[in-house]
């Protein structure tokens, strides 16, 4: 089988103990899009459920194989839960603060209306688990953080937490003591269009989503519809002689077309709108970052600001100035940079997120337009007869 | 479909103009309503050309009166079902308005069908009043109240759902209008959930057209993403607008399954008219019985038991010509009905058609992005 992986894809159905493994062997094989040999591969798979007397809760195998030198082994096999992502996410946060981190699946679900144990649910937070990891992979800079080669490779995860090792960089520690309290006047034009991207770009997320969802209802009530509609066409074929045959394959082939309009709904509920939800909670965290970068900025300007009025003679500037440019300057590349990669990999998101959605139109039609066509020939024959 | 041994003629039958009028009705009040152009060509036999012959125009009512007048006098007949009075099971709620050119259309159809069907009809045709209703435009209605077919029109027929105990009632016809029966209620439950799923479908189809116009709008703010979405949004527009040619197709589907639920209405008539009609000879029969018992009594002095049964099964034991026509006309309809199923799964066909030819170019359209 060739696995082909555009940019943070999944295997499907990879849910066998066994075989991460050589799933990983195969992957190897491919290169990334950039046409750089990839050295580090990580999967989500295999969730179980671990019944203890104080709750219940899922766990999910990471499998990680890498050649890089801050790996001890070549192949590391651990267990997550979701609360271990949501610490490893905060973690970035404040490790790496000028970079965008990906945004993790929603952590609240209403208890009683969504079943946290369901197959779906829980297939649909693996691949979103599964995604979150290779974003952090592909990142230049966070695939190499502390915090996450912790995560991926240590047998008991829990101790570490408790340690509360401050493995901060060199500029997590630095922007961590920036105070709030300077305000930024204007935010630079480069920055000010991304902002205003983000805002625009979410808002018709958020419309694509309520049409999504709305379309998602229409579809089931249409479902219910049919439901009984199909049935009705085999109380009249009971009537019948001659006409019982057809009509009877009336019936079935209108059950048919529901099925496949149930899979249609199903398939649009599990995979279109988490990634679409997850887009837009990525936008709000991207903006958070936009507004500590303005932050930054407000405290250098300033501090550059009261150094211009103190009128002394030294033209030098001091000391802590310069470190506060050092610090926006480099804030503002790794955004930028980020940036880039984002609407890239945006890009082929969205690509196969809406052509996943025409595809599984395109199917549903399909399995219809099957269903019709064979009952044709039947109805023909009866034609004939007379 | 339009031969007819009418008169030793070849008469072709259409109905084929609808035009909006208004005028005064019987209470002087203002009304509008369509009248229908029914044009009558008789065909030569030498040179196949036809010439027209007569043409006038018709209001629904006066169909309605010719066919009332024609279900008086031929009780034995399966009489060609109207076309709605009103439109019903109606999916969507502009569909209601009788003037609605869709509407007027179909039902258009429906009135020339109801024509073709009586001239090809070996008995009906001959009817003078059919006749007159394609020939004489004037006096028209006068003339059929003065048959007083009205007055003939019996009155206890109009309670449906009266029970006339009918002591040897014949299988055949109680089977029949079993049947009838329960294909009107089989039928009547088909239009009414067709016209709910008709109704979601609609809603599914329009919501989609809201993807193209939040397309466009994000096409706006992307660079390299924006013409794919544009003009995917565009293949929305078209999605969501085919909806409406599709569900006015499906009407003729409709039309065909209320016509069978008519021709169920009216066979379950003559089938209830023949019940009548055994009850008054049962009646009739028992009236005579008892009176030769009488009148036996009073010649010989001795008491007589007469079998009814053996007098109703010499009355009723063949099978008349009414009978069999009821029957064979059921067995016409199932024909017709196969036809229907035919041309509604062809429907259905062209429909999946044109969804995956829309997703097709809207996928297309996102590859690009």
């Amino acid at each position: 089988m060739d696995l082909i992986l555009p940019n943070g894809g999944t295997p499907a159905g990879t849910s066998s103990p066994a075989s991460s493994s050589s799933l990983l062997n195969r992957l190897q094989l491919d290169d990334d899009i950039d046409g750089e040999t990839r050295d580090l591969f990580v999967i989500v798979d295999d969730p179980k459920k671990h019944v203890c007397t104080m709750e219940t809760y899922i766990t999910y195998r990471i499998t990680t194989k890498s050649t890089r030198v801050e790996f001890d082994l070549p192949e590391y096999s651990v267990r997550r839960r979701y609360q271990d992502f949501d610490w490893l996410r905060s973690k970035l946060e404040e490790s790496q603060p000028t970079h965008l981190i990906p945004p993790l699946p929603e952590k609240f679900v209403v208890k009683g209306v969504v079943d946290r144990f369901s197959e779906e649910f829980v297939e649909t937070r693996r691949k979103a688990l599964d995604k979150f990891l290779k974003r952090i992979t592909d990142h230049p800079v966070l695939s190499f953080n502390e915090h996450f080669n912790v995560f991926l490779t240590a047998k008991d995860l829990n101790a570490y937490k408790k340690q509360g090792i401050a493995l901060l960089t060199r500029m997590g520690e630095s922007v961590k003591h920036v105070t709030g309290g300077y305000k930024l006047r204007t935010r630079p034009l480069e920055f000010a269009a991304i902002g205003d991207y983000l805002d625009t770009f979410a808002l018709k997320l958020g419309t694509i989503d309520r049409i999504a969802q709305r379309i998602i209802k229409e579809e089931i009530e249409y479902l219910v519809e049919l439901r009984e509609y199909g049935p009705v066409y085999s109380t009249w074929s009971a009537l019948e002689g001659e006409l019982a045959e057809p009509l009877e394959g009336v019936s079935a082939c209108i059950g048919n077309c529901s099925t496949a309009l149930e899979e249609l709904t199903d398939d649009m509920t599990e995979d279109f709108l988490p990634v679409l939800r997850e887009y837009i909670l990525y936008s709000d965290s991207m903006k958070s970052v936009l507004k500590k970068r303005d932050q930054v900025q407000a405290e250098y300007e300033a501090k550059l600001e009261a150094v211009a009025l103190r009128k002394e003679d030294r033209p030098k500037v001091p000391a802590d100035v310069e470190k506060c440019q050092d610090r926006m300057e480099c804030f503002n590349a790794d955004l930028k940079a980020d940036m880039e990669r984002w609407q890239n990999n945006k890009r082929q998101d969205f690509r196969q997120l809406l052509m996943g959605m025409a595809d599984k139109n395109i199917q549903y039609y399909e399995k219809c337009l099957m269903a019709w066509e064979s009952i044709i020939p039947l109805l023909q024959e009866k034609q004939e007869a007379k | 479909m339009t031969h007819n041994n009418f008169w030793l003629k070849k008469i072709e039958i259409s109905v084929s103009e609808a035009e909006k009028r208004t005028g005064r009705n019987a209470m002087n009040m203002q009304e509008t309503y369509t009248a229908y152009l029914i044009e009558t060509r008789s065909v030569e036999h030498t040179d196949g050309q036809s010439v027209l012959t007569d043409s006038l125009w018709r209001r629904y009512s006066e169909f309605e009166l010719l066919r009332n007048y024609l279900l008086v006098y031929y009780p034995h007949i399966v009489v060609p079902p109207l076309p709605e009075k009103r439109a019903e099971f109606v999916w969507h709620k502009l569909s209601a308005d009788n003037m609605d050119p869709d509407f007027v259309e179909r039902r258009r159809i429906g009135l020339e069908n109801f024509l073709l069907r009586i001239a090809s009809h070996p008995i009906l045709c001959r009817d003078k009043i059919f006749y007159l209703f394609l020939t004489q435009e004037g006096n028209w209605k006068e003339t059929v109240n003065e048959t007083g077919f009205q007055l003939k029109a019996d009155s206890r027929l109009k309670a449906l759902n009266a029970t006339f105990r009918v002591k040897n009632p014949d299988k055949r016809f109680t089977d029949l209008k079993h049947y009838s029966d329960e294909l009107q209620s089989v039928i009547s439950h088909l239009l009414r959930v067709r016209a709910r799923v008709a109704d979601r479908l609609y809603g599914v189809y329009k919501v989609h057209g809201n993807y193209g116009r939040v397309f466009s709008e994000w096409s706006a703010i992307e660079k390299e993403m924006g013409d794919g979405l544009q003009s995917a949004g565009h293949h929305m527009d078209v999605y969501a607008s085919s909806i409406d040619d599709i569900l006015e197709d499906e009407e003729h589907y409709a039309d065909q399954l209320k016509e069978y639920l008519f021709y169920a209405e009216a066979l379950r008539a003559v089938c209830r008219k023949h019940e009548l009609m055994q009850y008054d000879l049962e009646m009739a029969a028992q009236d005579l019985a008892s009176k030769k018992q009488q009148c036996e009594e009073l010649a010989t002095g001795t008491v007589r038991t007469f079998s009814l049964k053996g007098m109703t099964t010499k009355l009723f034991g063949q099978e008349t010509p009414e009978q069999r026509e009821a029957r064979i006309k059921v067995l016409e309809e199932q024909i017709n009905e196969g036809e229907q199923q035919l041309k509604s799964k062809n429907l259905e066909g062209s429909m999946c058609k044109k969804g995956i030819q829309v997703w097709t170019n809207a996928k297309e359209c996102f590859s690009k992005m």
